[in-house]
Order: structure tokens, then C-alpha cells, then sequence
């Protein structure tokens, strides 16, 4: 096989490295982005994320009792567990949301972030004393660099969760008007929640076992879109889905760029350039409506 | 026929509706009247299925309503809150669009568009139909509301206040279009409403409310009258015939 006149160890480069490179970013850019938006649409909340839910937390954890309880699990088994424990926690947040009387839009994610710390340190404590914190601490941050063929196959597994999710668009877009609006539309508010916490899930932990956390993607991204185009996701999920992939490759490049020959992690440039954004768009909005 | 029989509604030991029964006739606007907290919106999230009720029944056309799949009850009764907390960012036309969520899941048909128009049109929400709803006045977004569920074309129309941050223009526009979904559609309106004259003028009938136990109930003609109203509000209010509707003077 020749491709474009390159040596076979360049083929093989572009094969083994930089294509799994490449379809992971937008893999994960699309789907922490699309998750994103499922959540602040069930959640009625426009900072609630998968990193300001504990659901990434909850991902982490089950990875670590897929460590100690089943240390030679496949793949696919640790993403299981992973995702009973990504959808507990989930579901643990949004009982605690329902219980909370004071609904200020900031003041739940800090509940969030803070319950995502407990569930953290309580990872943090059980892997120091099984002496794993080196294991568990490479999925601390999200990293592309470590992706090669054969370690990223499984985030395929996530299209059809984001296929499903389209079909659901126009539901949880209602059940985010809220249960009466819901239950007057003929829906089944519950199960609608439900199976938009599995695919939030699902997807999480999807993504925390190949490439790792994109901290805030999932609350950056739906932002943005939602300021130019407002909150029906079914007319936004593609916008979403598209900007959260090109975001994460942008932010890719740049990381590999700016100390070359060295590499910035994706979690620390997403972090950084998109709460800076963000926060542009934010103030920018906010001029608008005064 | 709507028919609610024996419901009682208890919050902590609060008693917000006792042993309640009553008849909604097809083809005519009820109006739900009485003071705060008398138990109007109470009644009628029981009678829509939006709460449970702790004792009775609530049947439509004989049928416990609970035990009507919620799609197809979607589609003959529609219920719309007297308070309504949307947060998401959607366009005037997207919103009304959902009203047709029961008939089309979300893949809207022909048919369909040409209801949300008709929604649209009836309304008046032609000029501001692109518009997200996070920008427009109370009053558009109650007209907006409305129009939603004009779009779920339901024989049954339930409204909380629908007249809530209207104009005296917009809310004699709502009352006519009710007027004119009874009178030309066949359908079945019931109304929590204050204003009395409102009342008056547009209802077939009044149920009149008062510590959650109906105290009065008849014929618009039959119930608008000082003696009724002394008893529902405990205020002494004239009533005036005025061009052939009864008015009452309650201001002063
Ligand atoms: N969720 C609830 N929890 C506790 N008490 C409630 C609840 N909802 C209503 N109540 C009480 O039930 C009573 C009836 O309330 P309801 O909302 O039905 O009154 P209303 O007739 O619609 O009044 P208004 O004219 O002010 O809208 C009130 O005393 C209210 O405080
Ligand atoms: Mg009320």
C-alpha cells in the first residue's frame, strides 16, 4: 500500500498514531459537547456539566473498583463499571437537586463540583491505600498522546448513544420546560430524565477510559451555542456536535504547538481557552441585554 | 364529560380540597372563581393529571384519567399552569411547535405546520414568531403560551389565569378566541379566573370556591349576584346589568 509517496514508517505513523489521534478528538469533542447540552437542558441549568455533576468522579471511581475488584478486566468491562458508576452518581445529583430549594443557577454547580470532591477524595483515599494513586492519576487529565490503535476503538461506542440522543432531542428539550409542561405534552417526565442520565453516563465514561477528562467541554460548547442559536437541541445537536470537535482539535494543535517539541494536555488548554471564551461570550451577552 | 368525584387533596395536614365533585359539561366555558389559596389551581391540576389527588377520581368520558395512556390524554386535554419558569432559549415558533408533540413526536407534518400557523395567526404572534422566548414581555409570552396550546388542539382547553399579564385588548382577544373555540369547534374550556367581569361575560358556567369545597355552582346568570358574591368573597358588591351583561362594581 502507498499513500501520498510516504516511507512505510510513515504509513504506519499515520495509521497506528496520528489517525486514532485525530477520529478520538473528534469523537470526544462531539460527545462531551452533546452530553453537555442533554444535561443543562435536564437539569434546567446552564452550568451543570458532566465535570459539574460528579458524574466524571463517579466514572473515576468505578474505574478504580474495576482496578482492585477485577485487575484483569477487559476494556468493556471497566467502562461497564464505570458506568453504573457514572449513572449512580448522576442520579445521587439530581435527587440532591430536587431536594434543594434554593435553585440559583450558580449556586448548583458548586454543589456539584463539591459533591464530584467528595466522591474525588473518597476515590483519592481508596486508591492511596491500595497503593494505586499512579494508576488512577492517568485519568486525571485528558491525553491524547497516549492514544494509539487499539486504545481508542471503543469510543465508536459512543456514536450510537449520540444517534439515540438525537432522537430524544425534541423530548428532553421539553421535559426541560419542566414536568408540568411534560406531562400536558403526553410525556413520561421520569423515564425521559432517565434515559437521558444513561446516555450522559454511558458517554462519560466512554470517553474518561480512552482520552480521559475534557474538563468543562460540556458546559463551554452548549454555552456557545446556545447564545447564537438558542436551546433547541435538536436544531443544535449537529452545531454542537461540530463545534465540540473542532474546539478540542484547535485546542490539540495548539497544545502541541506552543512548547514544542513538548505537549500541553488537551484538559489543561480546553480548560484554560475555553472558560476564557466563555467567559468573553458571557460578558459579551450580557452587554447585550442591558 | 369531564366528571371529578369525591377528590380530596391534603398538604402536610392541611386539607386543600375536601370531598370534592363536580361536572364539567362538554361544549362550555367553566369558570373556576374565589379567593387566594381557595383551591382553584389545586382542582385543576387533578383535574389535568399534573398532580395526584389523595382520594377520588377524575374520569373523562368514563375513564379514570390515569388509566388513559398520557400520549393519547395529551391530545384531548391540555392544561397550562398559572405560573410557567421556562429557562431554555427556544423560538415563539418552537414553542408552539411542541403543542403538537402528542400528534407527530417531534417529525412535524404538513397538517401540523398549518395548525401551529393557524396557533400563530390567532394569536397574533406573527410579528414576534422568531423571537426567543427569554426576550419578550410577560403578556407576548403568556400569548405565546397560550398559542401552544391552541396548537395541541385538545377538546378539553384547562387555563390557570390565562389572562395573567395580559392587556385589556389581549385579554378580550383571548376570551373571544375561547368563546369562538367553544362555539365553532365544539371544545370544552375550563378557567381559574379574578376577574369576575371576565367571568361574567364569557362563562357558560361558574363553580365558585372557598376553603377547597365548592360553595356555589349554576349557569353564569344564575350565579352573578350580590348574594353570591357576599358569601364567596365576604364583600358587598353591587351588580349592574350594562348593555345585557351583569357587572359588578367591586372596586370601591
Ligand atoms: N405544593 C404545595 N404544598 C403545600 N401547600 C400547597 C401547595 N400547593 C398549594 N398549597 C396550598 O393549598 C391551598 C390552595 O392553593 P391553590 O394554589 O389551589 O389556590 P388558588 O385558589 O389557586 O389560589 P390563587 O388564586 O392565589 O392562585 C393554599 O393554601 C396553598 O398554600
Ligand atoms: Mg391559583
Amino acid at each position: 500500500m502507498d499513500i501520498g509517496g510516504l516511507t512505510s514508517q510513515q504509513q504506519e505513523i499515520l495509521l497506528v498514531s496520528r489517525i486514532p489521534r485525530l477520529l478520538s478528538i473528534l469523537i470526544a469533542g462531539m460527545s462531551m459537547s452533546v452530553i453537555g447540552f442533554i444535561m443543562q437542558q435536564l437539569s434546567r441549568n446552564k452550568f451543570v456539566s458532566p465535570t459539574t455533576a460528579g458524574t466524571m468522579d463517579s466514572a473515576r471511581l468505578g474505574i478504580l473498583a474495576a482496578l482492585i475488584l477485577f485487575p484483569t478486566a477487559s476494556m468493556l468491562m471497566k467502562v461497564s463499571i464505570a458506568f453504573v458508576f457514572a449513572l449512580a452518581g448522576t442520579f445521587l445529583f439530581m435527587k440532591i437537586l430536587d431536594r434543594i430549594k434554593f435553585k440559583d443557577t450558580i449556586f448548583i454547580p458548586l454543589v456539584g463540583l463539591m459533591f464530584g470532591n467528595i466522591v474525588g477524595s473518597l476515590t483519592t483515599f481508596i486508591a492511596y491505600r491500595f497503593d494505586m494513586i499512579q494508576s488512577i492519576g492517568s485519568w486525571l487529565q485528558g491525553d491524547f498522546s497516549m492514544i494509539v490503535k487499539g486504545r481508542y476503538e471503543l469510543l465508536y461506542l459512543s456514536i450510537p448513544a449520540l444517534i439515540l440522543a438525537y432522537f430524544y432531542a425534541n423530548r428532553f428539550t421539553i421535559a426541560g420546560m419542566g414536568k408540568d409542561f411534560a406531562s400536558n405534552l403526553g410525556l413520561q417526565y421520569k423515564q425521559i430524565v432517565n434515559i437521558g442520565l444513561v446516555i450522559v453516563a454511558f458517554v462519560s465514561s466512554i470517553v474518561l477510559l480512552t482520552v480521559g477528562s475534557l474538563p468543562f467541554l460540556g458546559l463551554i460548547i452548549p454555552n456557545i451555542v446556545s447564545i447564537y442559536q438558542g436551546d433547541h437541541l435538536q436544531k443544535n445537536l449537529l452545531h454542537t456536535a461540530l463545534l465540540g470537535a473542532l474546539f478540542v482539535l484547535v485546542c490539540d494543535i495548539l497544545g502541541r504547538v506552543l512548547i514544542f517539541p513538548y505537549e500541553i494536555s488537551i484538559g489543561l488548554t480546553v480548560g484554560v481557552l475555553g472558560s476564557g471564551i466563555f467567559l468573553f461570550l458571557l460578558l459579551r451577552r450580557n452587554a447585550y441585554a442591558s | 364529560m369531564v366528571e371529578v368525584k369525591h377528590v380530596s387533596k391534603t398538604y402536610g395536614s392541611k386539607k386543600v380540597i375536601e370531598n370534592l365533585s363536580v361536572d364539567i359539561q362538554p361544549g362550555k366555558i367553566t369558570s373556576f372563581i374565589g379567593s387566594n389559596g381557595a383551591g382553584k389551581s389545586t382542582l385543576l391540576s387533578m383535574l389535568s393529571r399534573l398532580i395526584s389527588k389523595d382520594e377520588g377520581q377524575v374520569l373523562l368520558h368514563g375513564r379514570d384519567i390515569h388509566s388513559i395512556k398520557p400520549n393519547d390524554l395529551a391530545k384531548e386535554l391540555s392544561i397550562l399552569k398559572q405560573s410557567n419558569h421556562i429557562d431554555l432559549r427556544i423560538q415563539v415558533r418552537d414553542l408552539i411547535s411542541f403543542g403538537r408533540f402528542p400528534y407527530s413526536q417531534g417529525r412535524l407534518t404538513k397538517e401540523d405546520w398549518v395548525e401551529i400557523n393557524k396557533a400563530i395567526h390567532y394569536m397574533e404572534l406573527e410579528e414576534i414568531q422568531e423571537r426567543y422566548i427569554d426576550e419578550l414581555s410577560g403578556g407576548q409570552l403568556q400569548r405565546a403560551y397560550i398559542a401552544m396550546i391552541i396548537a395541541q388542539d385538545t377538546d378539553y382547553v384547562m387555563l390557570d389565569e390565562p389572562l395573567n399579564n395580559l392587556d385589556m385588548k389581549h385579554s378580550v382577544q383571548i376570551m373571544k378566541s375561547l368563546r369562538k373555540m367553544v362555539e365553532e369547534m365544539g371544545k370544552t374550556a375550563v378557567i381559574v379566573i379574578h376577574d369576575i367581569n371576565f367571568a361574567s361575560c364569557y362563562s357558560d358556567r361558574i363553580v365558585a370556591l372557598k376553603h377547597g369545597e365548592i360553595v356555589r355552582e349554576g349557569p353564569t346568570e344564575e350565579m352573578i349576584n350580590s348574594e353570591m358574591l357576599k358569601e364567596v368573597y365576604d364583600m358587598d358588591i353591587p351588580v349592574q346589568l350594562i348593555n345585557g351583561e351583569r357587572i359588578c362594581l367591586h372596586f370601591k
